[in-house]
C-alpha cells in the first residue's frame, strides 16, 4: 500500500457516520451566505436588500484575480447585507435571504439522470467552473479553476483525485465515491479534458474499502483513470503528502503542485464540476458530515449553502447537553466555532461536536525533549524549535528554520507528551514571520 | 446555555504523556531490578529504596521550599527512574548514607537548578554515581559478589568485577587470554551472575526492558544500536589485532555497565539528541569513548564518562543534525 514517508500519525479514526447514506436536508427558513467563502477577495453584492431572487442565481460576483461568483442557495426575498461572523469570528459581509418555496433556474437541469458526454470545449469547461464559483470543498477553498489554468512555462502531466479523507470523523467524500461514483469517473474526465491531462490517479485510504471497491469497478471502463489504495495515515489528504504517496514527486518548499506537474482535486470538488458542466447546477449545496461521540443521529447530509449549522445540529438529534466544542471540519485542522448559528459555507466539509471531557486540554509541562515532534512533522521541520523561537519572538530565525513551509496539520501538538500547544506558538510566529517577509517584499 | 470552547486547532491530543513515559520506563528496569535482589538479596532492595525515596523526597523539597511551586511533579515519575538508575549504579555493599549523598547530589545538583525535568543537561543519576565514585572510590569500587546460593548473608566479600580483574591482571603482566580464565563464564555475565554494580550485571534483564520500551516506542533502536555496535567493532578490531592486550568484543558488550548505559542511560530524551542523525552520532560517540576509556584510560570503566562527556555535546548536536525538509530533493520523473 501506499503512502508518504515521512511523518504522520495515526489518531483514531472516528468514521462514526460513514455507513448513514447522504440525506437530502430541505432549505432552512433563512440563509446567511457569506461574501467572502473562498481563498482571496470577497466577492461584490450584484443583488439589493428586498430583491426576488432564484435558486441558483447569481447574487456576488468575483472581485480580483482570486476570487470566486456566489449564487442564492434558495428562492426567496434578500432581506439584508450585513456583516456576520465568520468561523474565526471576524465580522465578514453576507447576504440574507429569506427562503419562499424552492424555484430554480429554468436552466439547471436537477434530474438524476448520467450525461456522460462531455460537449464543452477546453476553455468553456474552465468559464463553466468560474462562473458556477467553484471552489476546493475539501477546506482551503481555493477558486477551482484557477488550479486548473497552470501559470505560463508550468505543464500538468498528472490530475491527483483526492479521496484520502484523513480528518477523523469526516465522511462526506466517502459517502459521494460511494453514491456518486459514476459522476465522479464523469466529472475527474471534465478535469482531464480541461487540464489537457492524459491521466488521472484517485488515491483512497484502506479504511474505505467500499468506495475502492465501488470506484475501481466503475474505473475499468476508463482507461486513463486509476485507483489507488493508501495506507491509513494522516495528513495524507495534503496535497503535497497525497503526490508524494501516489507519485513519489516531492513538491519543493513554497512551490505549488503543478511545479512537480501535478494538479490535486478533491472528491467534493469532482463532483461540483460534474453537476455544473453537465447540469449547469452552480454550487449552492454540498455534503456535509455531523458527527461526534455525544451526537445521537451521525448525518452526511446534502445541505444548501447558508444554511445555520443549529439547523443541521437538529437533524441529527440535537445539540448533546454535554457538548463542550464544535468544530467546523475535522478535529485535527478543523475550526472551532463561536456559536452554533455560523452557516455552512463552501469549504465546509463536516461539523463535529466534542464532550467537554474531550474538550479539556492537558496541562502543558516543560519539553523533554523526545523528539516525538520533530519525528512526526510530515514537511521534515523540528515543531520544538519553531514553537520555541515563536514564544521568544525570534521570527528572523524562525524564517531561517522554514516556518512558513508548516501547513498547520497538527501532528507535532497530536503528539507530544508534554501535552505542549506547539501549533499555537507555530501559528503566531507564522504570521509575524509573514508580516516580516511582506514587508521586506 | 451551553458555553463553547474555542482553541486552535488540533481539538484531539494522542495518548502519549510524561507520566505514562515515565511509567513505562519504570516497568522496563522491574525485570533488572528483580535480578539484583535475587543475585545481591537485602542490601540490593535497601540501596534501591534508600535511592528512590531520597531522590523523591529531595525533588518535593526543591520543588517545594527552593522554588515555592505549589504544584509538585514528583507523580510524573522521573525521580523515582534517577533513584532506580542512581541504585543500579552502586555496588550492593555502599554504606546507604552514600546513597542519600548521591541522590542529593542527581536531583540537587544535575536536575532541578537546571528547572527540572526536561531542562538538565547532563543524566542526574549519572552525575550522582560520579561524583560518589570520585569521592569515595573505595566503596565505590568495593563489589559484593552474588550472594545466591551462599549463605544469604551478604558481608563484603570482595569480589572485583570482570572489567577490574582485566585491569589488575594486565597491571601485573598477565595475558588476558590467561587472566579470563578468572571470569565468569559469557553465560553467567549474561544471566548477571558476577560482581558489578546493582543493575548492570544481567545482560538479559536489560534487554528485556529495553525491548519492551522500544515496542512501546518510548525509545528507538538509533542509540542503543549504534552505541553497541561501536563497542563492539572498536574492540573487535583490537581484539584482531593482538588477542593478548585486548579483551574480546563480546566480553566488552556484556562486561559492566554497558547495557545499562546503551539502554537506559544514553536513551533518556532529555540528554539525548532529537534528530535520527544526531542519535547515531551521539551513539558512536559514547561507543568511542568507553573503549578509549576502558582500553587506554585510567579508570576500568568508562560508560558513564563517556555518556556525560556526550550530553555535554548534545545542544551541539542539535544544531548541526536538522531533520531533512520535505522537497529538498527533488525528483521529477
Amino acid at each position: 500500500m501506499k503512502t508518504f514517508k515521512r511523518g504522520g500519525i495515526h489518531p483514531k479514526e472516528n468514521k462514526i457516520s460513514s455507513a448513514y447514506p447522504i440525506e437530502v436536508i430541505p432549505p432552512p427558513a433563512i440563509v446567511y451566505i457569506p461574501l467572502s467563502q473562498h481563498a482571496g477577495m470577497p466577492a461584490i453584492p450584484v443583488v439589493n436588500k428586498n430583491d426576488k431572487v432564484k435558486t441558483g442565481q447569481l447574487i456576488a460576483k468575483a472581485q480580483g484575480f482570486i476570487s470566486a461568483d456566489i449564487h442564492s442557495s434558495v428562492s426567496g426575498i434578500v432581506t439584508n447585507i450585513q456583516d456576520i461572523a465568520d468561523a474565526a469570528g471576524y465580522l465578514k459581509k453576507a447576504i440574507i435571504i429569506k427562503t419562499e418555496g424552492d424555484e430554480w433556474l429554468e436552466n439547471i437541469e436537477r434530474g438524476n439522470t448520467l450525461v456522460k458526454n462531455i460537449s464543452l470545449s477546453q476553455t468553456e469547461i474552465i468559464e463553466k467552473i468560474k462562473d458556477s464559483g467553484i471552489v476546493g470543498l475539501g477546506g482551503a477553498a481555493f477558486p477551482t479553476h484557477i488550479k486548473l489554468t497552470p501559470p505560463k512555462g508550468k505543464i500538468a502531466e498528472i490530475l491527483i483525485i483526492n479521496g484520502a479523507e484523513c480528518e477523523p470523523y469526516l465522511t462526506s467524500d466517502h459517502r459521494l465515491m460511494i453514491e456518486k461514483g459514476d459522476e465522479i469517473m464523469v466529472g475527474i474526465t471534465i478535469l482531464l479534458k480541461a487540464l489537457n491531462v492524459e491521466k488521472a490517479i484517485i488515491g483512497i485510504e484502506a479504511n474505505k474499502q467500499d468506495a475502492i471497491n465501488i470506484l475501481t469497478s466503475i474505473s475499468e471502463k476508463y482507461e486513463n483513470i486509476e485507483v489507488h489504495t493508501l495506507k491509513v495515515k494522516y495528513p495524507q489528504g495534503s496535497e503535497k503528502q497525497l503526490i508524494k504517496a501516489l507519485t513519489g514527486r516531492e513538491v519543493p518548499s513554497q512551490k505549488l503542485p503543478v511545479d512537480v506537474g501535478c494538479v490535486v482535486q478533491n472528491i467534493g470538488t469532482t463532483f461540483a464540476v460534474y453537476e455544473a458542466v453537465q447540469k449547469n447546477k452552480p454550487l449552492i449545496e454540498r455534503v456535509v458530515t455531523v458527527s461526534g461521540s455525544s451526537i445521537k443521529k451521525p448525518s452526511n447530509f446534502l445541505v444548501r449553502i447558508g444554511t445555520p449549522v443549529s439547523f443541521l445540529i437538529e437533524k441529527a438529534g440535537g445539540l448533546p447537553e454535554n457538548t463542550g466544542k464544535i468544530i467546523s471540519g475535522g478535529t485535527m485542522m478543523g475550526k472551532s466555532f463561536l456559536n452554533i448559528e455560523m452557516p455552512v459555507v463552501k469549504g465546509m466539509s463536516g461539523v463535529t461536536v466534542l464532550d467537554e471531557k474531550e474538550t479539556l486540554r492537558m496541562k502543558a509541562l516543560n519539553c523533554i525533549r523526545c523528539g516525538k515532534c520533530v519525528k512526526v512533522c510530515p514537511m521534515g521541520l523540528a515543531p520544538y524549535l519553531l514553537a520555541t523561537i515563536s514564544e521568544h519572538s525570534g521570527f528572523e530565525k524562525a524564517e531561517k528554520e522554514k516556518i512558513m513551509d508548516c501547513m498547520e496539520c497538527g501532528s507535532c501538538s497530536y503528539i507530544c507528551p508534554s501535552g505542549r500547544p506547539l501549533l499555537d506558538y507555530i501559528r503566531v510566529g507564522k504570521i509575524k514571520t509573514g508580516e516580516i517577509i511582506r514587508k521586506r517584499n | 446555555m451551553t458555553y463553547l470552547t474555542i482553541s486552535g486547532s488540533p481539538h484531539i491530543h494522542g495518548e502519549h504523556s510524561v507520566k505514562k513515559i515515565m511509567w513505562e520506563v519504570v516497568i522496563a528496569l522491574l525485570p533488572a531490578m528483580l535480578v539484583s535482589f535475587y543475585f545481591f538479596g537485602i542490601n540490593a532492595i535497601i540501596v534501591t529504596t534508600t535511592a528512590v525515596i531520597s531522590c523523591v523526597v529531595f525533588e518535593y523539597l526543591l520543588y517545594r521550599f527552593f522554588f515555592n511551586k505549589n504544584e509538585v511533579t514528583i507523580t510524573d515519575g522521573s525521580a523515582i527512574i534517577t533513584g532506580i538508575l542512581l541504585a543500579f549504579n552502586l555496588p550492593s555493599s555502599i554504606p546507604v548514607w552514600m546513597v542519600v549523598l548521591g541522590s542529593a547530589v542527581a536531583i540537587g545538583v544535575a536536575k532541578m537548578p537546571y528547572g527540572g525535568l526536561g531542562k538538565n543537561i547532563f543524566n542526574p543519576a549519572l552525575v550522582g554515581r560520579v561524583f560518589l565514585l570520585i569521592s569515595f572510590p573505595v566503596e565505590m569500587t568495593t563489589w559484593a559478589l552474588p550472594v545466591h546460593n551462599t549463605s544469604g548473608i551478604v558481608d563484603v566479600i570482595s569480589g572485583p568485577t570482570a572489567l577490574g580483574t582485566i585491569r589488575e591482571g594486565m597491571m601485573n603482566g598477565q595475558s588476558v587470554t590467561k587472566i579470563m580464565e578468572n571470569i565468569p563464564s559469557y553465560q553467567n555475565m549474561f544471566l548477571g551472575n558476577m560482581g558489578g554494580s546493582l543493575g548492570e550485571v544481567s545482560a538479559l534483564a536489560l534487554l528485556i526492558g529495553g525491548l519492551f520500551l522500544l515496542f512501546r516506542k518510548n525509545i528507538s533502536w538509533y542509540i542503543p544500536a549504534s552505541f553497541l555496535l561501536t563497542v563492539f567493532l572498536f574492540t573487535g578490531i583490537l581484539w584482531e589485532i593482538n588477542p593478548d592486550i585486548y579483551a574480546d568484543p563480546v566480553f566488552h558488550l556484556l562486561a559492566g555497565g554497558l547495557m545499562l548505559g546503551a539502554i537506559f542511560m544514553a536513551t533518556d530524551p532529555v540528554t539525548s539528541p532529537m534528530t535520527h542523525a544526531g542519535m547515531l552520532v551521539f551513539g558512536v560517540g559514547c561507543g568511542l569513548l568507553t573503549v578509549l576509556i576502558r582500553v587506554w584510560g585510567s579508570y576500568p570503566e568508562g560508560v558513564s564518562f563517556a555518556i556525560l562527556i556526550m550530553n555535554a555535546l548534545v545542544p551541539l548536536l542539535n544544531i548541526l543534525f536538522k531533520p531533512k525538509l520535505f522537497g529538498e530533493k527533488i525528483k521529477n520523473g
